[in-house]
């Protein structure tokens, strides 16, 4: 029915980390099996699928994956949409649904990044014979390192560097102690691509990728999968009574991207995207943030956790370095932050996060998280941002039909 | 002397330059680097004049690249400078040395210029940076 709620139904995440014995395929088959055996049903049910994957986006991957899960013939939506792809998967399925065009629908997010280098790092310029301008801005060789940067953990690094700027109380300090606290976290997440503990100090002597970002900072190269069933609410009262019990109602789906700012050109605005997403969110969910009891926001690096604890109003304006310091984003703080181990540790298989994160909030909401379950959760927040700039927030909670 | 190009089209050597030249709104003043087909702030398409950017301003952020792509030298100083008098540029910092006690927050820098390249018939690519003042 349109305008009916929507609800998760199944969800599935493989391990994520590297998979070489499996091609991409393998694990987008994998999880999306998984996630509709765990809702009670099977790809017949389905009438569309939001498929992802970044690096084989131009490839048909929704319809590659039907192949090998079950060619019914419903409708694909292929999305790309930087590391948002996976949460603009979600959404796909999620607007079907709400129009009222499929009761129910599977998405997924694929990614094996294993062999690849660090992210968003293009090869370097090579000696031209003769300079031609090119491109929007007429360069005449490529700039990167000779007009700054425009890598994955420089823009990162600079956009943490820019919350130290405008905000009093805070330095590089709290970047360190999000690294330490996500690590800290994933040693209670068996999906985790890593589960190890890092001390401060680990984490300041490790290698220095991009100031003040060093490795343990930056979210590795990994392989994964991660599918989510959704369904209409009409459709899920028709479910055995079990199936109805563990599932969980989404209370908004919000993508929004950056509007235009000054120096929005000079460095991608990832701020006032998640503030307006956030803002929206919250009023169509009717939660406030300080009703969460989790979440899972997207610390591709250690400095991007620090902005969005402002951004999604997890803490007072500028308050995010007090946040930290009062304990606040741990497992056993206010808001817990990340207790998946966040992508530092979880690993980042770029469309495969933001399903991921929708996958993380249901377990704990289902009470199914074992060790790194936060008791009793009831509403949780998943984030993501895609370079360039897109915000994808979902809000999903507890609730009985 | 050899002939000299920008590294990029909004870096003007000839006349009074060196200096940054930013495509202006007619109709909201939003000030643009790079080419645009209308105003990325109001939708405007009603065209640009131009206007020279200020050779000051501050470091609002930066960070020191030290592990870049293959063929880029590291490390380098990436920084994003808030111009006097309006519109922001990203940027390397150059003229110190890349490490957090040379380059800081707030930090007062000047546009310069230097050259990167020498093409086959000899012309120099010429790119900017930041100087700390
Ligand atoms: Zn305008």
């Amino acid at each position: 029915m349109a305008g009916d709620n929507v609800w998760v139904l199944g969800a599935h995440m493989t391990k994520f980390g590297r998979h070489d014995d499996k091609d991409v395929l393998d694990l987008a088959a994998i999880a999306s099996l998984a996630a509709l055996a765990d809702g009670g049903v099977t790809i017949q049910d389905m009438d569309v699928i939001g498929a992802g994957s970044l690096f084989n986006a131009a490839s048909g991957i929704g319809q590659q994956i039907q192949k090998q899960i079950g060619q019914t013939g419903i409708p694909v939506f292929n999305v790309v949409n930087a590391c948002a792809t996976g949460a603009t998967a979600v959404r796909a399925v999620y607007l079907s649904i709400k129009a009222g065009e499929a009761d129910m629908g599977l998405a997924v997010g694929v990614e094996q990044m294993g062999k690849m280098g660090l992210l968003g790092m293009g090869a370097g310029g090579s000696g031209k014979t003769e300079y031609v301008p090119s491109g929007r801005d007429g360069r005449v060789m490529p700039t990167e390192g000779l007009l700054g940067t425009f890598s994955m953990p420089g823009v990162f690094a600079q956009a943490g560097m820019q919350y130290l700027y405008e905000n009093d109380d805070v330095d590089v300090e709290h970047f360190y102690k999000i690294s330490e606290k996500n690590h800290a976290h994933s040693t209670l997440n068996p999906l985790s691509q890593y589960q190890k503990r890092f001390s401060l100090d680990e984490i300041k002597a490790a290698p220095m990728i991009s100031f003040p970002n060093t490795m343990p900072m930056c979210s590795p190269n990994t392989d994964g999968a991660a599918a989510v069933v959704l369904i209409s609410e009409e459709r899920l009262r028709s479910m055995p009574k079990e199936v109805q019990r563990r599932a969980v109602k989404i209370s908004a789906s919000v993508l929004q991207t950056d509007p235009w700012v000054e120096s929005g050109a000079a460095l991608p605005d990832v701020n006032t995207c998640t503030r307006n997403a956030a803002k929206k969110a919250y009023e169509i969910a009717g939660v406030d943030p300080q009703d969460l009891d989790l979440v899972e926001l997207h610390d591709c690096f250690a400095t991007a956790e620090l902005l969005h604890y402002d951004n999604l109003g997890l803490c007072e304006p500028g308050g995010a370095g007090k946040f930290l310091d009062e304990h606040g984003p741990y497992r056993d703080g206010k808001i817990p932050v990340n207790v998946s181990g966040g992508l530092e540790s979880k690993g980042h298989p770029i469309a495969a996060t933001g399903v991921a994160g929708v996958y993380e909030i249901t377990t704990h909401l289902r009470g199914e998280a074992g060790d790194r379950q936060i008791e009793g959760a009831k509403v949780g927040l998943t984030h993501v941002i895609g370079l360039g700039s897109t915000c994808g927030i979902h809000i999903l909670e507890k609730a009985s039909l | 002397m050899a002939a000299q190009v920008p590294l990029v089209s909004y870096l003007v050597l000839d006349g009074a330059g060196p200096y940054l030249s930013a495509h202006v709104c007619t109709a909201c003043g939003a000030r643009s680097l790079e080419r645009r087909n209308a105003c990325p702030k109001c939708g405007s398409a009603a065209g640009f004049d131009k206007a020279r950017l200020a050779d000051t301003g501050v470091v609002t952020s930066f960070t020191i690249v030290q592990r870049a792509a293959p063929g880029v030298k590291a490390p380098f100083i990436s920084a994003t400078i808030a111009l006097d008098g309006g519109g922001a540029v990203t940027a390397n910092v150059v003229d110190t040395e890349p490490d957090p006690e040379h380059v800081t927050l707030g930090m007062p820098v000047t546009l310069t210029t230097f050259v990167v390249g020498t093409a086959d018939d000899g012309a120099e690519a010429v790119a900017f940076g930041y100087a700390p003042i």
